[in-house]
């Protein structure tokens, strides 16, 4: 079992892609096929953009056993108002900086629950968890 | 189309190349978008393949590229990077060119010859 946790800081577009940028090294290092590192690295690149431009800042955390990749992305606030509007693709509430950074059309969550093999997502105004894993074995998505 | 029949035909020139065999690579396929956003949600086709055309020139547009096993972005409207960004591209082997066209021109002569689109909306898969 490997454990590896990130902290993240709101609004650092100059660090943003750097922890997603390390997750999909290790996992390349665990022979994932080049398919699914590409999900890993979507999945995870656009929740570690979620939580700069929409948190406090959190942190990240990354799970590896011998069946499961999981990546928790845990932030301090403000929280999702509305959980079920946020899966809709095309719904955003970025801000106009987010949108000129080239993010914030509100495909994000969509697309991570697209590319996941589990999706966990739990919010509150005290802050959001998100829990997303891939199947290491076998095919999945 | 080898990238370097594209480069000629865009007058680009290299921003920062760091595979010396680059020019001489086949691509089949164009993302053309500023939103990163689209770039990440509408790719389908093979990376190795695929050229991501932008005028985003900062470092998420080098971070999406990486993401998806891109390794060569063209910018247009004269649009390059920053010295930090040439830094990141580098340690991502990453390959970028900028042309003065804007756009929709340079789509448009690569569109002509043949060269095909790398994204689908595919609202059912989302």
């Amino acid at each position: 079992m490997m454990i590896k946790t990130y902290d993240l800081e709101a609004n650092d577009f100059t660090a943003a892609g750097s922890i997603s940028s390390d997750i999909k090294k290790i996992a390349k290092s665990y022979g994932m096929s080049v398919e699914m590192i590409r999900r890993v690295a979507v999945a995870c690149y656009e929740a570690e953009i979620n939580m700069i431009i929409h948190s406090h800042g959190g942190q990240i955390q990354l799970n590896v056993d011998d069946d499961w990749f999981t990546i928790v992305f845990r932030d301090t606030g403000p929280g999702i108002e509305d959980l079920e509007l946020a899966m809709q693709p095309g719904w955003t509430t970025a801000s106009v900086d987010a949108q000129s950074m080239g993010f914030g059309a509100g495909m994000g969550l969509p697309n991570i629950k697209k590319n996941v093999d589990t999706f966990e997502l739990l919010s509150s105004p005290k802050g959001t968890l998100l829990r997303i894993g891939f199947r290491q074995k076998g095919e999945s998505v | 189309m080898k990238l370097q029949s594209m480069i000629g035909l865009l007058q680009a020139t290299p921003v920062t190349v760091n595979d010396p065999y680059i020019a001489f690579k086949e691509y089949l396929y164009v993302s053309c978008t500023d939103l990163m956003s689209d770039a990440l949600a509408m790719i389908c086709t093979n990376p190795a393949q695929t050229i991501l055309l932008t005028g985003l020139a900062n470092g998420q547009a080098l971070r999406t590229a990486e993401m998806m096993d891109i390794n060569v972005i063209i910018l247009c409207r004269n649009k390059t990077l920053s010295e930090d960004n040439i830094d990141l591209a580098t340690s991502m082997e990453m390959n970028v060119f900028t042309t003065s066209l804007p756009m929709f021109e340079a789509v448009g002569v690569l569109y002509k010859e043949g060269l095909k689109t790398a994204t689908r909306n595919d609202d059912q898969n989302i």
